[in-house]
């Protein structure tokens, strides 16, 4: 566990970029550090490991003040990712990802071994191994910078806005291969973003800050869309945060309604035979996009569907369900298994007449240290 | 014409004194101003009287410093090492900016990953921050050499060999061929200086020789 205990930061010209912080990032989950520009939040991380000294309080991980211990050694043991990656532009993506192991003495040979398999691990083909970073595109190296920072297997990880500088495309990847990474790796991680929406996808806690380094609210995500403490926070959590709740919002007992289907590649009469509304297409059992009767005049190929609907898991959260039924050209939602394998279709009243059973705010507490 | 001919082995003789007077304190010099420049870049309060002062070194003229020389070190008015000194002096006067700036140039994230990954000031300078550094650096050394390679001829002024005493010796007996074997020796010499650091350059930088990735702003699908 990461401990803050009365953090201040005062820089020389009497800027208070961190004012008396307490908080606690607990060992194994993510802890999101959220606010405007200059709200403290970089200068909060890197108290962590000492590239910035507190002028006051303590910061201490696993019960050990970092103010004791040999900053060289600290920073070997934490991993450290930012927003352009960093990464040293005169070695190659395998040499980069070896730093530490190489400073803490591992020979080449294991170094390098360890680096290919941190490369896998982020989803990076092997090719790209001997390429200097300029030969890389934002997100794969965005990728490196996580390699790097996990290659001495550091139980901490300090993130500052890694994900801000690759599109939104890129962006969601990133951060949904981040968090299957940290299902498998369980570290405990400090991560900075000035994004809410990015804050309340990856944290497990959030810490909402206030210019001056301020910590205005500190809770599980859920709970911070459904109850902000107080103007600033509901500002700064924004406008549709009802909607977006929903997403922390268990999903209601919802009863499927059979969806009458057509196969890939079948006939234009056949499609027509089902209804004159829009056909859902399945391929081996799933779901793969809607058709319209009329428009058909060949067998249905892949190149034929429309594929607006986004499809939801019957127990994945209320706003995926809300979602494809929204989404959907029939206005039915797709909803599927946790194979991916079709269940049926809800329609988007059905989802909100269901909306009003269920508790509006997320039961559950901030999270205790998370065993994963 | 003849005159060179018949001397190719003295002019092929000055033509090395002078490749050492003038290359010997390029290595010399850079070695004084990596420190130097990287003491200006630690310490912002230091920029200033460091690049400002080793600077104005280059304002001394050769003659006084290659005259002043033995009286610094206790050498003799006619050893090289005076000369070797004096050029040094001047590679100081015009890297130690270079390296500062160079050194300057490295992208802070850069700076910031290394010392979070635990190098310290000295390793990072050594590993990151010079490797970095050479292009700006080759490119310094590039106008040093050139500049030596010119001023060391005048230290015939003072009997220590090297090209410049063909100026002299032409001069004083009113003939040109020395003159021009000097002139033409001068400038093969500060070229093959110049290729020599542009080729070393080359095999420090690999990184700088790989085509950059298509700016496609976004990723193929893994
Ligand atoms: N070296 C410094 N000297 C003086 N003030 C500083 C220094 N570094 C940062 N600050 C100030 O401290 C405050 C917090 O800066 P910090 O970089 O931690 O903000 P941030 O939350 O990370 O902002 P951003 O989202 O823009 O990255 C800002 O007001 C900034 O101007
Ligand atoms: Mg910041």
């Amino acid at each position: 566990m990461i401990r803050f205990e009365g953090v201040t930061k005062e820089y020389a010209d009497g800027t208070t970029a961190v004012g008396g912080l307490s908080l606690n990032a607990p060992t194994g989950a993510i802890t999101v550090l959220v606010g405007p520009s200059g709200c403290g939040k970089t200068t909060s991380l890197r108290m962590v490991n000492r590239m910035i000294e507190p002028t006051a309080g303590r910061i201490t991980i696993d019960g050990e003040d970092t103010a004791t211990m040999d900053p060289a050694r600290l920073r070997r043991g934490i991993g450290y990712v930012i927003q352009h990656a960093g990464l040293f532009p005169h070695r190659t993506v395998v040499d980069n990802v070896a730093t530490v192991p190489r400073l803490l003495g591992w020979d080449r040979r294991k170094a390098r071994d360890r680096s290919m398999e941190l490369l896998e691990r982020v989803g990076l083909p092997a090719e790209l191994a001997r390429r200097y970073p300029h030969q890389l595109s934002g997100g794969q190296q965005q990728r490196v910078g996580v390699a790097r920072a996990l290659a001495a297997d550091p139980p901490v990880m300090l993130m500052d806005e890694p994900f801000s500088a690759v599109d939104p495309v890129v962006r969601e990847q990133l951060q949904d291969e981040f968090l299957r990474l940290q299902a498998e790796l369980g570290k405990t991680i400090l991560f900075v973003t000035h994004d809410i929406d990015e804050a309340v996808k990856l944290g497990d806690q959030v810490a909402v800050l206030r210019v001056g380094g301020r910590l205005a609210q500190l809770d599980a995500p859920g709970r911070l869309l459904a109850d902000p403490a107080d103007d600033f926070v509901a500002e700064f959590v924004g406008r549709d945060r009802g909607y977006r709740g929903l997403a922390f919002r268990p999903a209601p007992p919802l009863e499927p309604r059979e969806e009458p289907t057509v196969p890939l590649g079948a006939a234009p009469e056949e499609v027509r035979r089902v209804t004159a509304d829009w056909v859902l297409v399945v391929d081996a059992g799933r779901p793969v996009g809607w058709v319209e009767p009329r428009a058909i005049d060949a067998p249905v190929t892949t190149d034929r569907l429309h594929r607006g609907g986004t499809v939801a898991r019957l127990d994945g959260s209320l706003r995926a369900i809300l979602d494809a039924a929204l989404s959907s050209p029939s206005g039915r939602g797709v909803l599927v298994d946790d194979d991916g394998l079709l269940l049926g279709t809800v329609t988007a009243s059905a989802v909100v007449a269901a909306l009003d059973g269920v508790p509006r705010t997320d039961p559950v507490e901030p999270p205790e240290p998370v065993e994963r | 014409m003849d005159w060179i001919l018949g001397h190719l082995d003295d002019i092929g003789g000055y033509t090395v004194q002078h490749a050492w007077l003038a290359g010997l304190p390029l290595l010399l010099g850079l070695a004084v101003a990596v420190p130097l420049g990287w003491l200006a870049r630690r310490r912002s309060w230091l920029y200033t009287p460091i690049v400002a002062g080793t600077g104005l070194l280059y304002t001394i003229p050769s003659l006084a410093l290659f005259i002043l020389m033995p009286l610094v070190l206790g050498t003799r008015i006619l050893d090289e090492e005076n000369v070797i000194a004096a050029m040094t002096i001047y590679t100081v006067a015009l890297l130690t900016r270079t390296v500062a700036d160079a050194l300057g140039a490295v992208p802070d994230d850069v700076v910031a990953a290394a010392t979070a990954m635990g190098l310290g000031p000295v390793r990072r300078l050594l590993t990151v921050e010079l490797p970095m550094a050479v292009p700006v650096i080759a490119a310094g050394l590039r106008v040093a050499a050139v500049s030596n390679v010119s001023i060391v001829s005048v230290a015939a002024l003072i009997g220590v060999p090297q090209l410049g005493v063909l100026f002299t010796d032409g001069f004083y007996r009113d003939f040109l061929d020395p003159i021009v074997a000097g002139l033409v020796a001068s400038a093969l010499l500060a070229l093959l200086f110049d290729l020599a650091i542009v080729a070393l350059a080359r095999v420090l930088t690999p990184w700088h020789r790989t085509p950059a990735a298509a700016r496609s702003g976004s990723e193929a699908p893994s």
